[in-house]
């Protein structure tokens, strides 16, 4: 493998953590936030294999096996809460939620 | 035996506790027969407890309850320290006290708050059982504070009135002042020893720095001036006559007012540590106060204020002794006086119900025949206070003024004065209230009008009335209301219940100078049964025989030339009344008066800066603080806006932030 290709993963890696993070920043539907932050997460998984390669160590593979189930979890709460709230309000968007305001 | 010395201050508290509860439901006269049972039994107790303590080892025996204020090593506990000395302060203030909680029934008869009187007394008589029993400075003080808040009660008993709720007030504040160094000492005690128990510090005091004694004694003097109504700050006392009799005889003037000169007493090493003066200072201060306030009673016209300002004068000669070292004879005119002194205060009493509430002296006399028990009881206390032969006050008050010649003779010629004004204002008292002519009742208008027109003495201009410490007060003195009042009385005798205690307190006033005769060592009872808390630094009299005669001699001189002198003005009329109750005497020498006067003036301005002082600063800093912290955080919440999306930000910027500080920190 040579340098340009680990450029590109890396790059690849970098363009799809600006999208998420701006999609997280930008859209106020809940669901699409949080596909954003999955997509800012595996963003972070492709740097971690892609570094593992470069450097010849296994833990890069492994830390992203850890970050899956992290995802996987988080996923179930995030989904549960928005399935709840949208039963409730269907029309209700993130900037709706504000009750916790100092 | 003396394991049962838990029981003298339980019995007492039991007795506040139940009458306290259930005081309005048992009502008159049960109550009072309830509150002077366990006084009583306090009193037996405390005979059967005398018996045991002969046995013990020094005369001392220690009873630790519990624990009350753990603190890590230190702590205070709930324990009864029993020698020689408390035990003599226990045995008379429950025997007086029982005979008085008698006497009340018979007084506070018809009185609506019957059953309240009578748990404060109770209440009373506990706190000056843990103030003498207890086994640390912590635990007498919280009798010290007992008895002040018990006096407070019962000064203004009657407090619909507005003169004895002031009263009440007055004492209460004034005493503070004497707390106020008896709580500074108490600390100082704590960080020069560690412990306030008495007997870990007492034996350790010869070993201290002579300033640190100082300032422990010197605090614990300021303590006992307020409570024992010393000069300056006696000026509480004659106020405090507002109370009810009862609680003149008990508190005012037999147990309460004598807590200082117990303390001193008690802290006699620490006494012997100090600086030479601060004995010097004690037995000045109570040489001057003795004086003073024998002179200002001369000329009182309220039968109960010449007792109070005499007990200020008795107190004084404590005082006196203590500061001349001689610690035993000042316990042992504490006991003496407390029974003539409360025979007195409970004789007045009798005169002052029997006269249906009239306390002026100028509208009494010739009482003898109507009270025969009274006037005969109320006189064997006049001659012992007067220091006449072989009445206890006579034996007790040479004691003291052996002691005070030991130290200095200008000492013993103040003292020696003192008891001539003493014999001399309590013969006038006694004059004019159970001799003379009548000054009452339907068949005395002649000597009413004669009063009205001149006053008590034939010839003399007005007494002076008006309250102390407003001298510009009418001084015409007798009113018209007062001579109506005086023409509708009908004297009568006690009833037995106030009787008997007048009798068995005559016995001992009369009789209780066996406890300390001077003659052999023998029969110094009193200073023998001492010996184990003060034989170590208790002044030593070497005196003669010869000496001793000669000092008792003068002593009846200067007593008899007193009660002769009263005699030759009051009985005899050889000179004007007036002439002797000078109106600064009558005004008590305007020490009220300036008190008011400063308090009023650059004092108030004083008080004001303080409060000042406090409003801006103390107050300023406080609320600053809470001002500064609500504005703060008020632009602080807008931060948390609760958009979920904001708070996404946030974390973005403050991560990039981060890394951008840690990638110039590190070196790749």
């Amino acid at each position: 493998m040579d340098g340009n290709l680990e450029l590109a993963y890396l790059s690849l890696s970098a363009i799809l953590f600006v999208i998420g993070g701006v999609g997280l920043l930008v859209r106020r539907n809940p669901l699409v936030m949080i596909m954003c932050v999955e997509l800012m997460l595996n963003a972070v998984n492709l740097s971690f294999v892609t570094f593992g390669k470069m450097l010849d160590d296994i833990s890069g593979q492994v830390i992203v096996f850890f970050v899956l189930v992290v995802a996987a979890a988080e996923v179930v709460v995030g989904l549960a809460l928005i399935v709840a709230y949208t039963r409730r309000r269907p029309d209700a968007n993130a900037d709706d939620i504000r009750l916790l305001r100092g | 035996m003396v394991e049962l010395l838990w029981l003298i201050p339980a019995l007492p508290l039991a007795g506040f506790v139940v009458l306290l509860f259930f005081g309005k439901r048992i009502g008159e006269p049960v109550a009072g027969w309830l509150g002077t049972a366990a006084v009583g039994a306090a009193f037996l107790t405390a005979i059967v407890v005398f018996a045991g303590l002969w046995n013990e080892p020094d005369h001392t025996y220690e009873l630790s309850l519990f624990t009350w204020i753990p603190a890590g090593d230190f702590h205070v506990d709930i324990g009864f320290l029993l020698d020689p000395l408390s035990m003599a302060m226990v045995l008379f203030i429950t025997g007086i006290a029982t005979l008085i909680h008698l006497y009340s029934i018979g007084y506070m008869h018809g009185d609506e708050r019957f059953p309240r009187f009578f748990t404060y007394l109770n209440l009373f008589v506990f706190s000056m059982l843990m103030l003498v029993l207890g086994d640390n400075l912590v635990l007498t003080f919280l009798g010290w504070e007992g008895v002040g808040a018990c006096s407070y009660f019962l000064i203004s008993f009657w407090f619909t009135k507005d003169a004895n709720a002031t009263a009440g007030k007055k004492a209460f504040i004034t005493n503070r002042v004497g707390d106020w160094g008896f709580m500074v000492g108490t600390f100082i005690v704590f960080f020069a020893f560690g412990t306030v128990t008495y007997t870990q510090f007492l034996p350790q005091a010869s070993g201290l720095a002579q300033t640190t004694a100082t300032f422990i004694a010197v605090m614990m003097l300021v303590g006992a001036i307020g409570k024992s109504a010393q000069l300056p700050l006696f000026i509480w006392l004659p106020d405090a006559m507002a109370g009810p009799t009862p609680v003149s005889a008990l508190i005012h003037a037999a147990t309460m007012v004598t807590a200082g000169v117990y303390l001193l007493v008690r802290l006699n090493p620490i006494l012997a540590a100090s600086a030479d003066w601060v004995p010097w200072a004690i037995a000045i201060v109570g040489c001057a106060t003795a004086f003073v306030a024998a002179t200002i009673a001369v000329a009182q016209t309220d039968i109960k204020k010449v007792l109070a300002y005499s007990t200020v004068s008795q107190l004084g000669y404590m005082f006196l002794a203590v500061g001349s070292g001689g610690y035993s004879a000042a316990i042992f005119h504490m006991i003496t006086h407390a029974f003539f002194k409360a025979c007195l205060f409970l004789g007045a009493g009798s005169v002052i119900h029997g006269m249906h509430d009239q306390q002026d002296m100028r509208f009494m006399g010739a009482l003898r025949k109507i009270m025969p028990i009274t006037a005969i009881t109320f006189m064997i206390g006049w001659l012992a206070i007067s220091g006449v032969i072989p009445f206890s006050g006579f034996w007790s008050k040479d004691d003291v003024l052996a002691y005070a010649l030991h130290k200095n003779f200008f000492l013993y010629l103040f003292g020696l004065i003192a008891a001539l004004f003493t014999a001399f204002y309590m013969s006038r008292e006694v004059f004019l209230v159970f001799f003379g002519k009548a000054r009452w009742g339907e068949s005395a208008e002649a000597e009413l009008a004669n009063l009205k027109a001149h006053g008590v003495g034939a010839g003399a201009t007005p007494l002076h009335a008006g309250t102390v410490g407003d001298p510009d007060a009418d001084l015409g003195a007798v009113t018209d209301d007062e001579i109506e009042h005086a023409t509708t009385v009908h004297p009568h005798e006690s009833v037995w219940m106030m009787t008997v205690p007048l009798v068995v307190l005559a016995f001992f006033a009369a009789t209780a100078g066996v406890l300390n005769l001077p003659f052999t060592e023998n029969m110094e009872f009193l200073n023998r049964w001492l010996e184990p808390v003060i034989g170590q630094y208790q002044a030593h009299l070497e005196e003669s025989t010869l000496q001793l005669v000669v000092e008792l001699t003068i002593s009846t001189i200067v007593a008899l030339s007193g009660i002769a002198l009263a005699y030759a003005v009051y009985m005899k009329h050889k000179v004007k009344a007036s002439k002797v109750e000078h109106p600064i005497l009558f005004h008590g020498w305007y020490i009220d008066h300036g008190v008011t006067l400063f308090m009023g003036g650059p004092g108030r301005k004083l008080f004001d800066l303080a409060a000042t002082f406090d409003r801006v600063v103390i107050d300023g800093a406080v609320n600053g603080v809470g001002r500064l912290t609500r504005g703060g955080a008020s632009h602080l919440r807008s931060i948390q806006n609760g958009y979920v999306r904001w708070y996404a930000l946030m974390i973005g910027l403050g991560t990039v932030l981060i890394l951008a500080f840690i990638l110039t920190q590190v070196n790749f």
